[in-house]
């Protein structure tokens, strides 16, 4: 997401959805029933010359999904409603030929609104984490606790299956994979890491679906099952 | 490298690898059509296996999933 600033949005919104008289718009918002517009009706009135009534209409309906979307989220929700709502009505618009019609039409704007918000959220949330940082988050090897009855035959089993598998992800997997993969296991959103690799989330999926493919048919050629393994740790 | 619960996240991660994945746009693109059959209580998984899928290995869009789900319910309440 190229991130805007509030004002350069609102702006931007504002001079859309509120070039009408205000009064005016305000005054239609307490009655239009916007619950009721069909797709059709949708499309025609934010094509049309009603364009700045719908999107002041799509507006409340916006805010009022996305605090319900956020209701989990405590701090600072309500600025990041507005003004992501804010990008949302704009990408809306510039995407209204995209929409298929294959569901109601607020549902696909609420798709695009909740994506702006969680995008917004997460590059909050790692601003200030580089993907070094990322990759070393969770890998620091965790001691095993001391089980006076622990079978020593089967952590003995558990670390050869972790050697073993340290070294497919070395012999099977690129380098930008492998550092892809500790990241996002690392917990660093999509996203984000793709953000800091120059590349984009689907991309990035992409990318780790092959390096899973990888892993798995390498397990298999050595004859291990993920399920198997998991056995072993449990 | 790794210690012994990311290890065993990412097993879970290639236990549910499937050969054919769609990706996180593909999901995206069908996202509204599926919360929405989702909300009218059909079987999801059988009408959009890809779609399912992905929201069972994608954090990120199960997240948005879930919050889409959120905002719809949020609106039918109101």
């Amino acid at each position: 997401m190229v991130h805007k600033s509030s004002g350069e949005v609102s702006s931007r919104v504002n001079q859309r959805a509120y070039g009408a008289d205000r009064s005016t718009l305000f005054a239609q918002q307490q009655w239009v029933p916007a619950k009721e517009r069909s797709n059709e009706q949708w499309l025609a009135a934010l094509h049309g010359p009603k364009k700045d009534m719908a999107l002041a209409d799509l507006r409340i309906v916006l805010v009022r999904g996305l605090r319900g979307a956020l209701r989990g989220y405590t701090s600072g929700v309500e600025s990041l409603v507005e003004d992501c709502v804010q990008e949302a009505l704009i990408k809306i618009l510039d995407n209204l030929d995209s929409f298929r019609g294959e569901s109601h039409f607020t549902t696909w704007a609420y798709k695009i609104c909740v994506r702006t918000a969680f995008a917004e959220m997460r590059r909050r949330k790692w601003r200030d984490v580089s993907l070094e940082e990322a990759i070393l988050g969770r890998k620091a090897s965790v001691s095993m606790p001391v089980d006076s009855l622990a079978d020593t035959e089967r952590i003995t089993s558990q670390r050869m299956i972790m050697a073993a598998f340290r070294r497919f992800v070395d012999e099977e997997l690129t380098v930008k994979q492998r550092r892809a993969l500790l990241a996002a296991l690392g917990g660093m959103h999509l996203e984000e890491v793709a953000r800091r690799m120059g590349t984009n989330r689907n991309a990035l999926y992409k990318l780790l679906h092959d390096a899973r493919k990888r892993l798995k048919r390498r397990m298999t050629a050595e004859g291990l099952s993920p399920q198997e393994v998991l056995s072993v740790f449990s | 490298m790794f210690n012994q619960d990311i290890f065993k996240m990412l097993l879970r991660e290639i236990a549910e690898t499937r050969e054919v994945e769609i990706g996180c746009d593909e999901c995206f693109e069908q996202l509204d059509r599926f919360v929405e059959m989702e909300l009218s209580g059909l079987n999801t998984a059988q009408a959009m296996p890809l779609v399912q899928d992905h929201l069972e290995i994608c954090g990120e869009c199960r997240e948005e999933f879930e919050a889409l789900l959120l905002a719809l319910r949020a609106t039918e309440e109101a």
